[in-house]
């Protein structure tokens, strides 16, 4: 009844007095229940979210206007602190850990009085592309329950897409919206890096982590994008120009946008109905008018590399905090503090987090830094002036946002090199801090096997902006949408 | 291939203790990665300055002005040990 409604008509309903908030949160608190097996959710706050969808209603019923999110249920990632609620981030290491503070995103949220139904499951520490390293098993796809729903942001991926709740927040620090959404079929935003605070979402690569939003529509995203965006005196990275009007600004008309078609997104070994689907989406873009023009991004290839190289160095920095002293796990059985170190840690951290940990001290160590890291960070130079180059030709990019429809559970675990390949398509993008969108674009077979239905598995158009460049990042998604309902396709779970 | 030796050195500088079947595993899945970013080494960058935040912003400070923190005691609470108001750790030897 109410799932897989957009945000815009959620309000709608909730202003009009034609649904209360505790009824919504009642439905969506009911779907969690009944589909637990999708293992979309780590927490569900279920006592707490009654009580704010009570204060959401006591707020409507009271005159005066009702802010965009006011009343509508959400779920966060469990990357996000939030006060007084646990906040694991998918490890043991944070198994008991009940977060002091708001994430500045969820108080927002909050003040608007949005309704968190819980938190949602998600690759250990963010550390992955299928949502399989999580300490609390791994999600399942909506449209296919023996496949990943992507990661890291599996969790909210899958609680979006099966109509357990409205909209999530996600985070991305190499592909991790772009490519859940695509792999799960619903609209997912990548903020410009320091468009959105990131001061209480757990930190992943410092330089990397950008906090964005999923939900079913593009117009939904713009709205999200205005409440959470914005300058925070907790993030330094943050300090850049007012929040445009995303959602009153946002336009349809892209006639003579000039859209960008990267060639060496349409890497070898890509399955060809995603390719086909894409093509098909970006016809449709210059239907509308947009003038479809080819570019080069030769150093593309360089991105997973670099990648592999800058986020594991910044993670093995921002995983030092977990000592088992101040917050989480504890190793019992330890003689000194060195030991309290090497065993809470040893017990703590999955596989991922203690590979990506090893990993980046390996490349800063003494001897290996000028050769590893250091020579990284100038290829990401290269990678940046590229983009930066081809944004003068072109307004933005379209291309895929995965080069396959979502794999088979398991698949991941096979390969430590899983996650850069997986997110080949996303991490150049983000090295280089720019918007960008993952909307559905029709669906396509997978070449490993059969899916339930005969149409396959989702498949993402992903659209890339120049630097703050969000609004016509916005507006082309927003066209796209308005033209095609594939954003309205949903699983029938 | 990374040398046991060089992974047991890596798990004391990160303070993550090792089991040897680890130390094996990390062994061969570090040096996977190694491999894999290699051909960055072929890449030519002279000239280029090295990445270190992509925002162009520069020495982002707030003012200098002490904020009073009103939750101590839900903070000091998530710690495994305390005593009087301190976080108790172990003896360093």
């Amino acid at each position: 009844m109410f799932e897989f409604l957009q945000l815009t008509e959620l309000r709608k309903l909730l202003d009009e007095k034609k649904v209360s908030s505790l009824e919504l949160t009642k439905y969506f608190l009911a779907r969690i229940k009944e589909h637990q097996d999708l293992n979309a959710f780590i927490t569900v706050t279920e006592e707490r979210a009654l009580a704010d969808a009570r204060r959401a209603d006591e707020f409507i019923n009271s005159p005066g206007e009702n802010p965009f999110l006011c009343g509508i249920p959400y779920a966060a990632k469990d990357l996000f602190c939030s006060k007084g609620i646990r906040t694991t981030a998918a490890s043991k290491i944070l198994d008991n850990y009940i977060a002091p503070y708001d994430a500045t995103s969820i108080a927002k949220i909050k003040a608007q009085k949005g309704v968190l139904l819980g938190k949602t499951n998600l690759d250990q520490f963010a550390h992955g592309s299928s949502g399989e390293t999580s300490a609390y098993g791994p999600t399942k796809n909506v449209w296919d329950k023996s496949r990943m729903p992507g990661g890291s942001s599996s969790g909210s991926a899958s609680a979006v897409a099966g109509g357990l709740a409205p909209w999530a927040t996600a985070t991305e620090t190499g592909g991790s919206i772009r490519q859940p959404a695509s792999l799960s079929g619903i609209s997912g935003w990548k903020p410009t890096y320091g468009r959105v605070s990131r001061f209480g979402v757990i930190a992943m690569a410092s330089s990397l982590d950008s906090i964005g939003a999923m939900a079913y529509s593009v117009e939904d995203l713009a709205k999200i994008a205005e409440v959470i965006s914005g300058r925070d005196e907790k993030d330094s990275t943050t300090g850049h120009g007012e929040v445009p009007e995303y959602s009153k600004r946002l336009s349809a008309d892209i006639k003579g946008l000039k859209v960008g078609i990267p060639k060496e997104y349409f890497v070898e070994g890509m399955e060809d109905g995603v390719k086909q689907r894409v093509m098909e989406a970006i016809k449709e873009l210059e239907k509308l008018g947009a003038k479809l023009v080819d570019v080069e991004l030769p150093n593309t290839k360089f991105g997973s590399l670099v990648y592999a190289i800058v986020c594991p160095s910044e993670v093995a920095s921002n995983l030092m905090r977990y000592d088992g002293i101040r917050y989480g796990h504890v190793a019992t059985d330890t003689k000194n503090l060195l030991e309290v170190y090497e065993k809470s840690r040893a017990s703590g951290f999955g596989n991922e987090a203690k590979r990506r940990i090893l990993t980046g001290t390996y490349v800063l160590s003494a001897g290996y830094k000028d050769a590893y890291y250091k020579k990284a960070q100038k290829v990401r130079r290269l990678i940046i002036n590229e983009f930066a180059e081809v944004f003068k030709q072109v307004d933005i990019l379209a291309c895929p946002s995965t080069p396959n429809v979502a794999h088979k559970l398991g698949k991941a675990a096979e390969n430590p090199l899983h996650g850069y390949i997986a997110d080949q398509l996303n991490i150049p993008g983000s090295l280089a801090g720019l918007p960008a969108l993952s909307v559905p674009c029709g669906f396509a077979r997978p070449d490993d096997g059969e899916s339930p239905s005969m149409d396959g598995l989702p498949v993402g158009l992903q659209i890339i902006g120049p630097q703050w460049g969000e609004q016509k990042v916005f507006d082309v998604g927003y066209a796209y949408q308005q033209t095609t309902d594939w954003h309205k396709k949903h699983p029938s779970i | 291939m990374l040398s046991k030796e060089e992974v047991v050195k890596l798990s004391k500088l990160a303070r993550i203790a090792l089991t040897d079947a680890e130390v094996e595993k990390f062994q061969k899945e570090l040096s996977a990665v190694l491999d894999y970013v290699e051909e960055l080494k072929q890449v030519d960058v002279e000239g280029l300055e090295e990445v270190s935040q992509v925002t162009g912003l520069v020495n982002v400070q707030r003012d200098d002005v002490a904020v009073a923190a009103e939750n101590h005691e839900e903070i000091l609470s998530q710690a495994p040990e305390i005593k009087d108001g301190y976080y108790k750790v172990k003896a360093i030897l």
